[in-house]
């Protein structure tokens, strides 16, 4: 069976030596490889959470993916972080356990409710999962959220692994049920999409708790605010009473010249390249055990913190009058990685012998097929200033399509035209475009568009409509007509909407029509008063529609290039058997949307016959 | 480093079944005994760009993704993508190949050549270098989305991993999936290693 080559893999891939003895879960056959996603919406469901809410984002979207699976829980995707902070607090203070998933830049939409839920605490647990982004892998900053637990004065759980991610989020909800707290569970994108080998237990029967009305508590009027405001600073002396003790922190001793405090991710870096040394690994992040600090500080030489972007840990510990070393060697920007750990310990990394050769980059495009594709084309041709959103359509800045100007956050585009608009001197005569999608316009776009009305700002809206939240992996929303579960629902309207809202001219188009999307912009960009285009086509990755692939025909190509303006993946530009170059439409890729025949100005694309 | 971790690379590019490759290998060494992680990266690498998801297994592992330069084994579901991430297998380290090419914007627009001594460079670095066609063998097992099972398969041979975890592992995913496609994939990729 086994066909190992002579070579040092044999003992590292081989052997029963490098298999784990499996523990009790192994021999239950309630071991699972999970990711971090997998884990937290597992941990829920041990936990008896009875509602959960989110808006899907870059790396946390899979958390709510994975907790339909458990039907003892309602889950849902809200409009907005916002509003599913709200639904979950809500819930909590109703009585049932409840769980709200976001990205980190989410927390932001979020914040609002979060400050304010700090001071009237919870009935019932509230867990809020932050997931971070470091590295920025679809993502518009790095900003560590670590922060927002200090900001918001509630604690923090930080899990380094799927079984922690699991284990934690059940923790997580006991304390905030002990210390009338919403908690903060922090992860990163590593411990969200990374997989590694869980034990499951069997789910908890937690209650519902009475909603007992007590203002005192729960309505936020100064008066009421002042004194849960004393309640906040009374519970934090608690918790920093409670970090001291809690297991969630642990140290791991070994060789004392060189201690290591350190969370999350980080820790199995620090593992993986100093297996030797004493380590602080903290899974409660915030509030901070000082006397434990302090105890590991004094048995150690020299003390590291090796923590991803913000001097988070370093900076508290420094304020204890500690001497410790940390981001003059572990970078604050970008990912760690066992690499990066090891050179800030000065340890020798493994440097690559070979050169590396010149290898044509492959960024992310938009897909064949994309409805995306002909509508920027188009666009580019008024000479417009776009400002842009957070979607798919965002690779429209990029080459060849280069047609974006800004991208900020969530719903930026429209009120980013409507200042760029009262900016513009009147002798730049540029039309002010904002592009947005329909999840994106749906999550924080309709106040942009209420007051470009309100305000009589003469820009122009357009509202890619591809059914779906396309980036994350086609999650449903409002304007899908779907539930998170699969269910069908009152499908939003977007031109109804706009045209409440008292948008008077609302075009809809289909993208794919290329005279059709310009005759449009044209026509909008010229009104002197607010106006709508909405594109309207399903996600090709969503629709099971395939027209005929389309072919070149070569005899009437003259090789001008114009196609290759699309930008699509489909097109190839490769040379033929006379040495010259000339396109090809690869059919295995072609979805045949036909912009590219409607390019061609000589008519050298069609479609082939059914 | 611990060097009791063996580290296989998936590489490729986005939608050619690399993710579901990389659950099927770890749910296969999970369940032949060893700890294993895996790490890959979600959201818009997946528009077409450039794909890698990072297995790791032994005794236990700590890092979710592996140390630059100690790769053991490098699995390349697209011509190219091999030698981009060349650089990142250790010397005495094997290269499994799939000579399939897809073509990315800066080639098809005519702005780059698609690097033409590719199995040159690959044996230059690599202990071993196992090439082949995986998309025609796939055709051949009946489904060409079966390319990802087929490489799996070429992997196996390099692991000691029995073919009742496989066969058991690969039944669980793809009952009423296409399972006749993905075995027989499977047995095509393991017999296109030569001994």
């Amino acid at each position: 069976m086994l066909c190992l080559p002579a070579s040092e893999l044999v003992r590292v891939a081989g052997g029963t030596a490098a298999r784990r003895s499996a523990g009790v879960c192994r021999r239950l056959k309630t071991v699972v490889l999970f990711s971090g996603n997998e884990a937290i919406a597992r941990g829920a469901y041990e936990a008896g959470v009875r509602v959960a809410a989110g808006y899907p984002g870059t790396p946390s979207t899979e958390i709510l993916e994975n907790i339909v699976n458990y039907e003892s829980i309602y889950a849902e995707w809200s409009p907005n972080e916002k509003v599913a902070f709200e639904v979950a607090l809500g819930a909590a203070l109703g009585g049932a356990r409840s769980l709200v998933t976001m990205k980190h830049v989410g927390v932001n939409v979020a914040a609002d409710p979060l400050l304010t839920a700090s001071y009237t605490g919870v009935n019932a647990g509230l867990v809020l999962v932050s997931a971070d982004d470091p590295g920025m892998h679809s993502s518009q900053n790095e900003q560590d959220n670590r922060h927002y637990a200090r900001f918001a004065k509630i604690p923090m759980l930080e899990p380094s692994d799927s079984q922690e991610a699991k284990d934690f989020t059940v923790r997580a909800f006991e304390i905030s049920e002990q210390y009338d707290t919403p908690v903060l569970l922090r992860t990163t994108t590593r411990v969200n999409h990374g997989k590694s080998v869980v034990c499951l237990n069997e789910p908890a029967e937690v209650p519902i708790r009475k909603f007992e009305p007590d203002p005192q508590k729960y309505v936020m009027i100064p008066a009421h605010a002042r004194k849960r405001h004393l309640a906040v600073e009374e519970r934090m002396g608690k918790l920093r009473e409670f970090v001291e003790s809690t297991d969630l922190n642990k140290v791991e001793w070994g060789d004392t010249s060189i201690g290591v405090v350190t969370s999350g991710i980080s820790y199995q870096y620090v593992k993986e390249v100093l297996p030797q040394a004493s380590v602080l690994k903290l899974g409660m992040t915030y509030p901070l055990p000082e006397q434990r600090i302090r105890d590991f500080a004094a048995k150690v030489e020299r003390l590291y913190v090796v923590e991803e972007l913000d001097p988070f840990l370093e900076d508290e510990i420094r304020a204890l009058g500690i001497s410790v070393i940390g981001k003059d060697r572990f970078p604050a920007t970008g990912e760690l990685s066992p690499e990066r750990v090891a050179a800030g310990f000065g340890l020798e990394v493994t440097a690559s012998s070979v050169p590396t050769t010149n290898v044509p980059p492959r960024p992310p495009v938009l897909c064949p097929g994309c409805p995306h594709r002909g509508f920027f084309h188009v666009l580019r041709k008024l000479k417009a200033i776009v400002t842009g959103d957070i979607g798919c359509y965002t690779l429209g800045v990029l080459p060849p399509l280069e047609t974006m100007d800004t991208c900020v956050c969530m719903g930026a585009s429209i009120g980013n035209a409507l200042g760029m608009k009262r900016a513009q001197p009147s002798d730049d005569t540029r039309p002010v475009v904002a592009v947005i999608g329909d999840s994106t316009f749906v999550h924080s776009g309709i106040t942009g568009l209420i007051d470009a009305v309100y305000n009589n700002t003469p820009v122009t809206i357009c509202i890619l409509d591809n059914s779906t939240t396309a980036m994350t992996g086609g999650q449903d929303h409002p304007a899908s007509g779907k539930t998170l579960r699969g269910q069908d629902t009152y499908r939003l309207d977007l031109p109804s909407l706009a045209k409440a809202v008292g948008v008077e001219d609302v075009l809809v188009v289909d993208p794919y029509d290329l005279e059709a999307v310009e005759r449009s912009l044209k026509y909008a960009t010229q009104l002197s008063k607010p106006s709508v285009v909405i594109t309207s086509r399903s996600c090709m990755l969503k629709t099971k529609q395939r027209p005929a692939p389309v072919f070149v025909n070569t005899d009437i190509c003259t090789g001008c290039r114009l196609c290759l303006r699309l930008g699509c993946p489909a097109i190839e530009f490769t040379t033929n058997k006379e040495g010259k170059l000339e396109p090809h439409i690869n059919p295995t890729l072609c979805r045949g949307c036909g912009v590219c025949i409607q390019v061609c100005r000589v008519g050298a694309i069609g479609r082939k016959q059914e | 480093m611990s060097s009791t971790t063996t580290n296989i690379r998936l590489a490729g590019v986005g939608g050619q079944g690399i993710l579901v490759a990389s659950e099927v290998l770890s749910d296969a060494l999970l369940e032949a005994g060893y700890d294993v992680k895996k790490s890959e990266v979600h959201g818009m690498a997946q528009r077409g760009g450039t794909v890698n998801s990072d297995v790791r297994f032994g005794h236990k592992v700590y890092s979710p993704i592996i140390p630059e330069g100690l790769t053991d084994i490098l699995l390349a579901f697209e011509h190219m993508e091999a030698l981009r991430y060349l650089p990142s297998v250790k010397p005495g380290g094997i290269v499994i190949a799939n000579e399939q090419r897809i073509l990315p914007a800066s080639v098809t627009s005519g702005n780059a050549e698609y690097p033409a001594d590719i199995n040159e460079q690959l044996a230059g670095r690599a202990w071993r270098v196992i090439s082949f066609d995986a998309l025609m063998l796939a055709k051949e097992a009946g489904s060409v989305r079966s390319i990802n099972i087929c490489l799996l398969g070429a992997l196996s041979r390099f692991l000691d991993i029995d073919a009742s975890v496989w066969e058991a592992v690969l039944t669980r995913r793809f009952v009423n999936k296409g399972l006749d496609a993905n075995l027989k994939a499977f047995a095509l990729g393991r017999g296109a290693v030569g001994d």
